[in-house]
């Protein structure tokens, strides 16, 4: 017989009047590979249908399940049992609103700050059906590829010390994001043209280096060599920027 | 209660969704998408391999051409497919994926000079040319006789999710997630939009359109063992359905994977196999060179997945608490060889397993993988039996992949199609007015609000949703999987009827609350037995076997009888669904003949029928490229 698992989830549904935030026991026998989606799913299909959380492709590819899992954020879908202590403590993540016991609102943060990042190759080029394609240098495409693979978890966010004291700060994917335009040479913008969106307090200048980000990142994103490498070149925009005036 | 207007409503914001909507925006059309999850969650950016373009830049595309592409998917279809759709299909590709390559995709380029590859084990080498340098290149992928997969490392879907929805992003398209469409609005004739849940109040919402395309992927979720994500469960064509006038194209038409994970069900590559990796039963012996003396495990998709399922049902699979399952052993290809070709195969195993696939075996069972069933739609992707509704992608049958889809085919149809049928709804949308009758709109949002409170106070019955649905999930798995015959058919429908039954007799078992899971489910239920239904129904109907549609009592492919394509229409309160065929292709550039694997028989196709079909092509009746 496998290990009988307690479970402690955070709970609370804001659109039911007079519900209160808190966490609930339940207790769960384990079977061989399990994980914390075949964990979740049972809770709620066998013993409590109201239990609210996300999952979509339960394959670590879509960023969906992000938790904060024994205190530490991560995916739940590549969350195996066998790894956690007997006792497995879940909440949702920080920073971003909740939607509802584990399930929080990352869509509309991240639709913000595609907005705010013009999150989209500026060119001025038009696109011509009949000719042929723009070439690129692979090593060029593979190393936006690699700036590219964020599944916009959310996880860096929720670690951040920044993110969780001011509501403006970007967090390390928005900045990410900037770097994965900074190398592709088919978007036009020019380095001052970056550091109006991201040259001040809630962009590069607000981040601590304290380098959680990193830490927690399920796909392993160098996300502070992201940081840094656009803090350097912000710090130079902005000397120039102030010779300039 | 909210109302939105636009002129395209997209329901659904995965590849072919937003392709859809980026064609309306461009047109000047204020396009609108709904997701349940944000939209580059969407299934379309799971996929690993890449999108089939006949661009003909690397070395071994050399001589690759649209024509040779359209060869390949019209054998791939089994003769199934429609082929000016497939034509239409071959044709634009190339020029969509250059079209991403402008809107951003960071595609893997040509690296002029000597490089190594694999084949069979055995390695190869090839010089690309110098003057092809930094064009899009390709990966050689399954039943295709050149390399055409355009790919970005080991994330093409994610890519080009990400591209297009910075592209929606530019444009201003709202993109909505956490938004369920629950049915559509419409009077028997005209579609003007659709009744939403939201999944985060639990509120009805009401977005109008003048056209509305649903694209929503597929339904694997239905099957219990599924490589698909948790919201690939039918909810668009549950809705299209559900007006009676909407037709399931090809229900039957489903396709096996060989080598899903257990417990999961998560995609391991077919590339396992392909590099050298042998299936194992219980006493951990081979079986497949039994069974296919000549390919063993590198026979196609549909054959291992039949050998492995036989295997299991002799007694030789593997017990374990998620059901029985088999091995896939690739210890003997080496630590290097995994830690570098096969590496997503390596991390899969350690985040979901837990198991060192270079000591340890690795648990594997076929697994429902692709639908090729979809909301029937005409080459230019209107709807059947409704004006003003439109599919694109997964969802639809709008049918180049017949009853098998190769792999690479369905990322670029996505794209492809999006693009094609955007085009031919701003065509439509010019000069259409439409008018929004608030009683037709009332009377949709007061009959899903009588059935949500149904719902919540077990009118119709009590019933446990999640124990309903295990039960279709079942009755598919046993009677409509990768093996089919007229005794396991007729079972599967005879319990299918039981289950459609409880289905109206569920009731929610929490209160149903603001973003309540339990209730989403419990929502399409009804509709999701009715599609397990159409699948097993006219499975039971087809005596023949093409592509994936494998039945034992008739191994033939028959042409004579079965060119044809099966619609399943649902009409109000009936409780079966009613089957009627057309004619599979109106032209054929290429008469049905030989796919060139897979062996089998077939009855041909009566002589004249075919003669006055054919048409004039750049395409040989061989199949081959004049
Ligand atoms: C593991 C895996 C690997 C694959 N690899 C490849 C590959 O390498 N190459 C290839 O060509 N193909 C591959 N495929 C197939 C391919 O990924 C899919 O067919 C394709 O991405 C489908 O795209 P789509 O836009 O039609 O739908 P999806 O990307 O599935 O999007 C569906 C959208 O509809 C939304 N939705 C669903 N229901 C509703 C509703 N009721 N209301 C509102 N919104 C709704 C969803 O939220 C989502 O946004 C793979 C498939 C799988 C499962
Ligand atoms: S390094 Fe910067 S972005 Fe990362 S967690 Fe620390 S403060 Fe936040
Ligand atoms: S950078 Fe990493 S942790 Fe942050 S959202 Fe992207 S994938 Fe998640
Ligand atoms: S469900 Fe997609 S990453 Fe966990």
């Amino acid at each position: 017989m496998g290990r009988q698992l307690e479970f402690e989830i955070f709970r609370f549904n804001p659109q039911k009047q007079g519900d209160v935030p808190r966490m609930q026991t339940y207790v769960l026998e384990e079977t061989t590979n399990m994980t914390l989606f075949i964990a979740l799913n049972r809770l709620r299909e066998e013993q409590d249908p109201s239990l609210v959380f996300d999952f979509c492709c339960r394959a670590g590819i879509c960023g969906a399940c992000a938790m904060v899992i024994n205190g530490r954020p991560g995916l739940a879908c590549q969350t195996k049992t066998k790894d956690q202590p007997g006792k497995i403590t879940l909440h949702p993540l920080p920073v971003f609103k909740l939607v509802g016991d584990l399930a929080v609102d990352t869509g509309v943060w991240f639709r913000e700050m595609y907005d705010k990042t013009e999150s989209w190759v500026h060119t001025s080029r038009t696109f011509d059906p009949a000719a042929q394609e723009e070439r690129m240098d692979n090593a060029v495409a593979e190393q936006i590829y690699e700036l590219e693979r964020c599944i916009e978890c959310g996880c860096c966010v929720s670690a951040c010390g920044t993110a969780r004291l001011r509501e403006d700060f970007m967090g390390a994917a928005a900045l990410n994001r900037i770097a994965r335009f900074v190398v592709d040479p088919r978007d036009q913008r020019t380095d001052s043209d970056y550091f109006e969106i991201i040259g001040n307090d809630n962009g590069i200048f607000g981040c601590m280096g304290l380098l959680a980000c990193e830490d927690v990142c399920p796909k392993g994103l160098p996300l502070q060599n992201q940081l840094g490498f656009l803090r350097r070149k912000m710090g130079i925009t902005a000397i120039k920027e102030i010779f300039r005036k | 209660m909210q109302t939105h207007y636009s002129d395209l409503l997209v329901i659904g914001a995965g590849l072919a969704g937003e392709r859809v909507a980026c064609e309306a925006a461009q047109n000047g059309f204020k396009a609108t998408c709904l997701s349940i999850v944000p939209a580059r969650r969407s299934h379309s950016s799971a996929a690993q391999g890449g999108m089939q373009a006949a661009l003909g830049n690397c070395a071994k595309g050399d001589g690759d051409c649209p024509d040779v592409h359209f060869i390949d998917t019209v054998k791939g279809s089994d003769w199934g497919c429609d082929q000016e759709v497939a034509r239409l299909f071959a044709d634009t590709a190339p020029i969509e994926m250059r079209r991403l390559a402008h809107w951003g995709v960071p595609w893997n380029r040509v690296v002029p000079g000597k490089s190594t590859f694999f084949k069979g084990g055995e390695k190869f080498e090839k010089y690309e040319k110098d003057e092809n340098e930094g064009l899009i290149t390709a990966r050689s992928f399954g039943g295709t006789a050149k390399w055409r997969t355009c790919y970005t490392s080991d994330g093409t879907g994610h890519a080009v999710m990400c591209t297009m929805d910075n592209r929606c992003a530019e444009l201003g398209i709202d993109v909505f997630d956490k938004k369920e469409a629950v049915s559509l609005i419409h009077d028997g004739e005209t579609c003007t939009g659709a009744v939403v849940r939201c999944l985060r109040t639990g509120e009805l919402e009401v977005f109008l359109a003048k056209a509305t395309a649903i694209c929503t992927g597929g339904f694997g979720r239905i099957y219990k063992a599924t490589t698909n994500a948790v919201i690939c469960d039918g909810g668009g064509h549950i809705i299209a359905h559900d007006t009676g006038v909407v037709p399931i194209g090809n229900p039957e038409a489903i396709q096996f994977h060989p080598t899903g994970i257990v417990p999961t069900d998560i995609l391991v590559t077919e590339g396992c196999r392909g590099d050298g990796g042998t299936l194992l039963d219980v006493n951990e012996e081979r079986f497949m060179n039994i069974y296919e003396p000549d390919k063993a495990e590198l026979a196609s998709r549909d054959v291992v997945s039949r050998w492995m399922t036989h295997h299991m049902r002799q007694g030789k699979g593997v017990k374990s608490p998620y059901g029985e399952h088999l091995w896939l052993d690739i210890r003997h290809l080496g630590n290097e060889h995994i830690s570098t070709k096969l590496r997503e195969v390596d991390e899969i195993c350690h985040h979901f397993l837990g198991v060192d696939p270079r000591h340890e075996l690795i648990p594997v069972r076929p697994t429902q993988h692709y639908t090729m069933a979809g909301i029937r739609t005409d080459k230019d992707g209107s709807a059947y039996g409704l004006k003003g509704l439109f599919s694109a992608g997964e969802a639809a049958c709008w049918d180049m992949h017949g009853f098998n889809r190769l792999g690479g085919n369905s990322l670029a149809e996505t794209v492809v199609a999006g693009g094609i049928i955007g085009a031919k709804i701003v065509e439509f949308l010019k000069g259409y007015e439409t008018t929004f009758n608030t009683q037709t709109i009332n009377q949709a949002v007061i009959k899903q609000r009588e059935r949500i409170e149904n719902l919540i106070r077990g009118k119709n019955g009590r019933l446990n949703v999640y124990e309903v649905r295990n039960e279709m999930q079942e009755a598919l798995m046993k009677g409509c999987f990768v093996f089919r015959n007229q005794q396991g058919l007729e079972e599967c429908v005879e319990t299918l009827q039981g289950t459609l039954d409880k289905a109206k007799r569920v009731g929610l078992v929490s209160d149903g609350t603001g973003p309540n899971y339990e209730l989403a489910a419990a929502l399409k239920i009804k509709g999701q037995v009715r599609l397990a239904l159409c699948i097993a129904q006219a499975a039971l109907q087809r005596t023949e076997s093409r592509g994936s549609h494998n039945r034992e009592d008739y191994p033939e492919r028959n042409d004579k009888d079965w060119l044809n394509r099966t619609l399943a229409y649902w009409p109000e309160n009936a409780d079966m669904p009613e089957l009627s065929y057309e004619d599979t292709t109106a032209k054929f550039e290429i008469p049905p003949g030989d796919r060139g694997y897979g062996g089998g028989t077939i009855i041909p196709a009566d002589e004249g029928y075919v003669r006055d079909r054919t048409v004039e092509s750049p395409v040989n009746e061989l199949g081959t490229k004049k």
